[in-house]
């Protein structure tokens, strides 16, 4: 914690985790909402459910816990990407960017700040995969927990990026509707790439996030339970998601050295 | 420096030099160029045109070195109303490379300054507006800057919060020797400051003590309520020269030793004044024979309106 720079990431991202733990309704938008859904829709589905390939033994329950996780976390990163809308234009944002302390140290602190969140909330899910029949081990818990981290990163990355140059919390939720969703359906949460049209195949494979999905996928289960699910091999899910992170990095940094302040008075 | 936003320039080649230890303000209309001017020095915008330095630093080449000397009141408040007093306070603190105890020292004595020791661990949100307000000033010199900046500062406040922060703003310069540049659109506070920069629509139209802002123009400013304001002035001017300028349903006068020149104003126009108005030129007097037309009037392309 010497560095200015590490310092000053730090504070930001304390203040992130104190903001989140006195907002509970915020815990309960970003956690409760897919979790309604995966109760839902699994238990909706539980007859009529057939697992893709059909040579492994699954319920819908099972199927949607890695989509469910996903959903929680871009929930989440998006929340707290939304706070930067206002703190930005007049509040908080102002005094942080006037400080002696570089753009990469305030990106990486909010988005740490924001993935830190996330991931806590991706953790007490994961305490419930034994409900939906998925057999931890130490070792397959961590490794899903490690992706989790690598999701939050990027998701909150993209949270960032959209909001630096947006002036209203509206226009966020019209691109949350339009954009983020379709992505994570879109992503082999909620249906495998296996049996699809063949140009939805090709999104979901243009799709960064199914990736991230497929690494959530593979760490959760055991490996011999994809049989023909087309599921990308883990090297690569990582190696995406990983890059997905720093792509989105990289681009919040360039928007707050471009774009440091509105441009109106 | 110049500024523009698209096509519409918000400051006009303006150059100025604020002295070490003087409380320096920009007086002006909102939408003048005062919050421009204090965004690039505060460099929330870059600086488009032209040249700034703070202390020898340049802001162009050395942003970093300007931040460290500064601490910034923005007009909007900056504190995070989620957290306490002391975790904003901290938060500041360790954006400028502050940590441990050496914070928590300068912490509390700054806590101790502005009088909020005992709600260190109350939440912003429960802080009335003044009390905010002084949240923000130990907050902006945690880190002893020696130039702190301030965007109209009491917006919002009540006169008692305003002058409480006057009163601290004052003691800063005296017993620190901090400089402090202010904007602000209210004469009584301009009144306050060592010397005065005057913004409008993006020129500086004047820069001096208000004393000596005030000395421009000599003798009194009479004020002479009319029906038919045009005829008046027309009147005036033909009669006993000067400048009368017509501002809504009165004419303006400037002139030395106004109080006998008002007997025979009134018998030389006998039955069209209303009331008469005679009184020491106050600032806003000065931005009105600086700019032609009312401090509050923005619209229209200048002039007092006929």
């Amino acid at each position: 914690m010497n560095a200015p720079w590490m310092l000053a990431s730090w504070t930001l991202l304390v203040r992130e985790l104190t903001r989140f733990f006195r907002q509970r309704n915020r815990v309960m938008g970003a956690f409760g909402s897919p979790l309604i859904f995966w109760v839902l829709i699994g238990a909706g589905f539980s007859s009529s459910f057939r697992p893709p390939g059909g040579s492994v033994n699954m319920s819908s329950m099972e199927y949607l816990f890695p989509g469910t996780m996903t959903l929680i976390i871009l929930f989440t990163s998006i929340f707290s990407t939304i706070s930067i809308i206002e703190d930005r234009r007049e509040g908080f944002l102002q005094s942080v960017l006037v400080a002696p302390i570089s753009p990469a140290a305030i990106v990486l602190g909010k988005i740490l700040g924001g993935s830190a969140v996330a991931v806590m909330q991706a953790v007490v899910f994961l305490l419930l995969a034994p409900l939906a029949g998925i057999h931890m081990t130490l070792s397959s818990a961590l490794a899903s927990i490690g992706v989790a981290v690598l999701l939050s990163f990027a998701l909150t990355g993209l949270g960032f990026v959209i909001a630096w140059r947006m002036d209203s919390t509206q226009g966020f939720h019209a691109i949350m509707n339009l954009f983020l969703i379709p992505m994570w359906l879109l992503s082999g949460s909620f249906f495998p790439s296996a049996g699809a049209p063949s140009w939805l195949g090709w999104l979901m494979r243009l799709n960064p996030l199914t990736y991230g999905v497929a690494a959530l996928r593979r760490t959760l289960y055991a490996p011999d339970a994809f049989g023909t699910w087309n599921l990308p091999p883990l090297p690569m899910s990582l190696g995406i998601t990983v890059l997905f992170g720093v792509v989105f990095f990289l681009l919040s940094l360039f928007m707050v050295e471009r774009h440091h302040a509105p441009h109106s008075t | 420096m110049s500024h523009s936003y698209g096509d519409r320039l918000a400051l006009d080649a303006i150059s100025l030099g604020v002295e070490a230890g003087e409380i320096f303000g920009l007086l002006g209309p909102n939408g003048g160029g005062k919050t421009t001017l204090f965004r690039i020095l505060s460099t929330l915008i870059p600086l488009a045109r032209g040249s700034v330095s703070v202390f020898g630093h340049d802001l162009k080449t050395d942003a970093q070195s300007v931040r460290r000397e500064m601490g910034v009141i923005f007009q909007s408040p900056s504190l995070d109303k989620k957290l306490t007093v002391l975790e904003n306070l901290r938060h500041q603190g360790r954006l400028y490379g502050l940590s441990g105890k050496p914070l928590m020292d300068r912490i509390r004595e700054m806590l101790d300054r502005v009088r909020l020791s005992d709600r260190a661990n109350d939440f912003v949100e429960k802080l009335s507006g003044g009390l905010q307000r002084r949240v923000e000033v130990a907050k902006s010199l945690l880190h002893r800057p020696r130039l702190l900046l301030l965007d109209e500062p009491t917006t919002g406040l009540d006169p008692g919060a305003r002058k409480d922060l006057w009163d601290y703003i004052g003691e800063l310069k005296r017993n620190e020797g901090t400089t402090v540049l202010v904007t602000t659109h209210l004469m009584d506070e301009a009144e306050k400051c060592d010397r005065l920069g005057v913004l409008d629509r993006g020129h500086l139209v004047a820069i001096d003590t208000p004393d000596a802002l005030r000395r421009k123009i000599g003798g009194e400013v009479i004020i002479a309520r009319t029906r038919d304001p045009q005829r008046l002035c027309e009147g005036i001017a033909q009669k006993f020269g000067g400048e009368p300028k017509v501002l809504d349903d009165t004419v303006r006068i400037e002139r030395a030793g106004g109080h006998t020149w008002v007997a025979q104003l009134m018998e030389a126009f006998p039955g069209q004044i209303d009331t008469v108005t005679i009184g020491r030129p106050t600032l806003e007097d000065v931005f009105i024979q600086l700019t032609g037309h009312r401090f509050w009037v923005r619209d229209g392309d200048g002039g007092g309106k006929p």
